[in-house]
């Protein structure tokens, strides 16, 4: 044998070992998620337990809703994850019908620093105004009228938002939306925004969070979970029943306390459950209706299903400990019934 | 292996062609791997070529739904609107340009001051050495790094700043982002401009001297003249840098995406909008992000290629006039 025939054989037998490997033998058993970066640490949690009973590793990256909506729509992962539903654009854009399963629930909240950080009562128009702009002092009669007991001092309201495309963001402004005309009118509904001139924007849930500890006045709007793990002040915020709701696992969970859609997509923003919080919003789960695209086996596709069945029923045992809102009973039950939709081949997967 | 394999075909040769000298063999193989060292650098050569091209077509291609729909408007649009999708990148363009040239016109006194200290008057010993190995350190610190300084200490100093003067205190903004930036690219230009200063021969300088021209009037008219085209690229490549820079700005520009209409506004650059936008962008804000990333490139090209034209000018001048 030639030299150059031998080194051409060890190439091929290199390059063999090193992608057939994993292709052929381990991929059964591995799916891969990408999205949403909210239930990110639920998620962790979930899939860790779930490869101690069943040996089924999932691998879930947070890049970011619209990152899960990309990924799926290109077809390199298996499931995505999102805070909002699909836009019947991105809908069109998959190709294919896209499934969409609700798995747990989360909230906006509003924090501010101010001497004292008195818990403040916000109305939906006090909340609207502030983020317009066209409440710019603390000591502006509409809180005080809200807040009879609270001191509230002469400080200017600095504002700051979101700079970087969020989910987050995408919840706030959806229920500025529903509560303000000028705010739907103005600014809109979106993942970033036109956001008024003069206000800050920073990165991420830490640099809002950042930002309000380090400038007396300011305000912002944050994950619940990631107020609640920060210790920072926020705001109690008068729901469509006309109650100052204290945002809570209990009182996000109760946010869904509504009729479920058969496709669970349902806007939980100013939601007219009595006792839930009006910033609150599920995030989803997203697949392909019908498995059998990509040369993908049935095995995988059986796999994700079962998985997607567990994350729903067992799996939700797992979010209260991490401070997340469990789905509701209705939720569970319309999730099960979109699970049990899914084909291989036209063929449903699960019984 | 591939040596073993010239090895032995060295050794065929030699005794296939016994009427040539041993000598003419090595220098046929010389020839040959000369060559074939000739061709790795050409490729290596033309690859940097073909990544640049193929960066600059990924970008126009990725582009095009946002540069069909807005066209050269994109250029002067100033509403970033992603919920609407109308987008005009002027916002961006003007926040870029100002923060890295104010960063600039920050920079020079200082980094002209300390190349002069480095290179001129400590250019040796311990103390020295420790000066030089400061400013290099100050240029390898990540630029996260830096946005967190900035944000737990230079903002509250500008917010008092701000109160003082009476303006809106924000505490981020275009002033505040210069100035990180200037710290940043301070050490790149000053490196440079103490490399060309310790350049400057000793014979001009002492030519000088001897005709009775103060230490000052040695650096005035014999140095600065002669280390000048380095130390205006040293500038220049640190307006570059400052341009590119994203991390330590996102952090302290404020992300307002409007114009600013004073020094210590909040504002937003091209790389900072990229950066904090791309990740849960689709369709046409992806794409007018893109085309967004693809100004940017084509702003530092320009800077570049007037940079390379002010350097050769200035490098004519000064040899002219020294000379």
């Amino acid at each position: 044998m030639s030299v150059r025939l031998r080194r051409f054989c060890t190439w091929v037998l290199a390059l063999g070992l090193l992608f057939g490997s994993t292709s052929l033998f381990a991929v059964e058993r591995e799916l891969i998620g990408a999205g949403a970066t909210f239930p990110q640490p639920l998620y962790s949690k979930m899939f860790d337990a779930y490869f101690q009973q069943n040996k089924i590793k999932v691998n879930y990256q947070g890049i970011g809703s619209g990152g899960g909506i990309n990924q799926l729509t290109k077809k390199t992962v298996d499931f995505g994850g999102t805070d909002a539903f699909m836009t019947a654009k991105e809908l069109q854009a998959a190709g294919a019908a896209v499934l969409h399963i609700p798995t747990c629930l989360g909230a906006v909240v509003v924090i501010y620093n101010l001497p004292g950080n008195p818990k403040l009562n916000l109305t939906q128009d006090i909340v609207a105004d502030i983020f317009l702009g066209k409440i710019n002092k603390w000591s502006d009669p509409r809180i005080a009228a809200a807040n009879p007991k609270a001191k509230l001092p002469g400080l200017p309201i600095s504002v700051v938002h979101r700079a970087d495309g969020s989910g987050t963001t995408y919840i706030f402004s959806e229920y500025l939306s529903k509560v303000s005309n000028e705010w739907k009118e103005k600014i809109g509904t979106g993942k970033s925004l036109n956001w008024p001139a003069g206000q800050i924007g920073q990165k991420g849930n830490p640099g809002v969070a950042g930002y309000v500890r380090q400038t007396p006045g300011a305000v912002g709007y944050v994950e619940l979970l990631y107020a609640l793990q920060n210790k920072m002040a926020f705001g109690k915020i008068r729901n469509k029943a006309g109650v100052f709701i204290e945002p809570t696992r209990t009182s996000v969970s109760a946010a869904a306390d509504v009729k479920i859609p058969d496709d669970t997509n349902v806007s939980l923003t100013d939601t007219d459950a009595k006792d839930g919080y009006p910033i609150s919003s599920l995030t989803w789960l997203i697949f392909y209706k019908e498995q059998s695209y990509g040369g993908r086996s049935k095995a995988k596709a059986e796999s994700l299903a079962k998985l997607l069945h567990w994350m729903v029923t067992d799996g939700q045992k797992f979010a209260e400990p991490l401070q997340y809102s469990p789905l509701s009973k209705q939720a569970v039950l319309k999730s099960l019934k979109v699970i049990k939709s899914m084909t291989y081949g036209g063929v449903p997967l699960l019984k | 292996m591939t040596e073993m394999c010239s090895v032995n075909g060295i050794g065929m040769q030699d005794i296939n062609e016994k009427t040539e000298t041993a000598d003419m063999t090595a220098k046929n193989t010389m020839d040959k791997s000369e060559q074939r060292f000739g061709k790795v650098l050409l490729l290596a050569a033309v690859f940097v070529v073909v990544l640049l091209l193929a960066i600059l077509a990924t970008l126009v291609a990725a582009s095009i739904p946002a540069i069909k729909a807005f066209g050269l408007t994109f250029f002067w649009g100033t509403t970033w609107d992603a919920a609407a999708e109308k987008f005009g990148a002027l916002p961006f363009l003007a926040g870029t340009l100002i923060t890295s040239f104010l960063a600039t016109l920050i920079c020079i006194p200082f980094s002209i001051a300390i190349s002069i200290f480095l290179g001129e008057y400590f250019k040796e010993g311990v103390f020295s050495a420790f000066l030089r190995s400061s400013v290099e350190v100050l240029a390898g610190i990540p630029s996260v790094i830096y946005g967190l300084w900035g944000l737990f200490l230079l903002m509250p100093i500008m917010r008092a700043i701000e109160m003082y003067l009476g303006v809106t205190p924000h505490g981020v903004g275009l002033l505040t982002s210069a100035l990180i930036l200037a710290i940043m690219i301070i050490p790149f230009s000053a490196s440079i401009g103490r490399e060309v200063i310790t350049l400057v021969p000793g014979d001009l300088k002492e030519a000088a001297f001897s005709l009775g021209a103060t230490r000052f009037e040695v650096i005035r008219n014999v140095i600065i003249p002669y280390a000048r085209s380095g130390i205006i690229a040293g500038i220049l490549l640190s307006l570059g840098r400052a341009i590119g820079e994203t991390m330590a700005v996102t952090m302290l520009i404020g992300n307002s995406n409007f114009i600013p209409t004073g020094i210590f506004d909040p504002s937003n650059t091209m790389a900072s909008v990229i950066a904090n936008e791309f990740a849960e962008a689709t369709g046409i804000t992806a794409a007018s992000l893109i085309y967004v990333a693809l100004v940017l490139f084509l702003v530092t090209t320009v800077v570049n290629i007037v940079g390379t034209y002010v350097i050769k000018k200035v490098a004519l001048e000064a040899s002219k006039e020294v000379t």
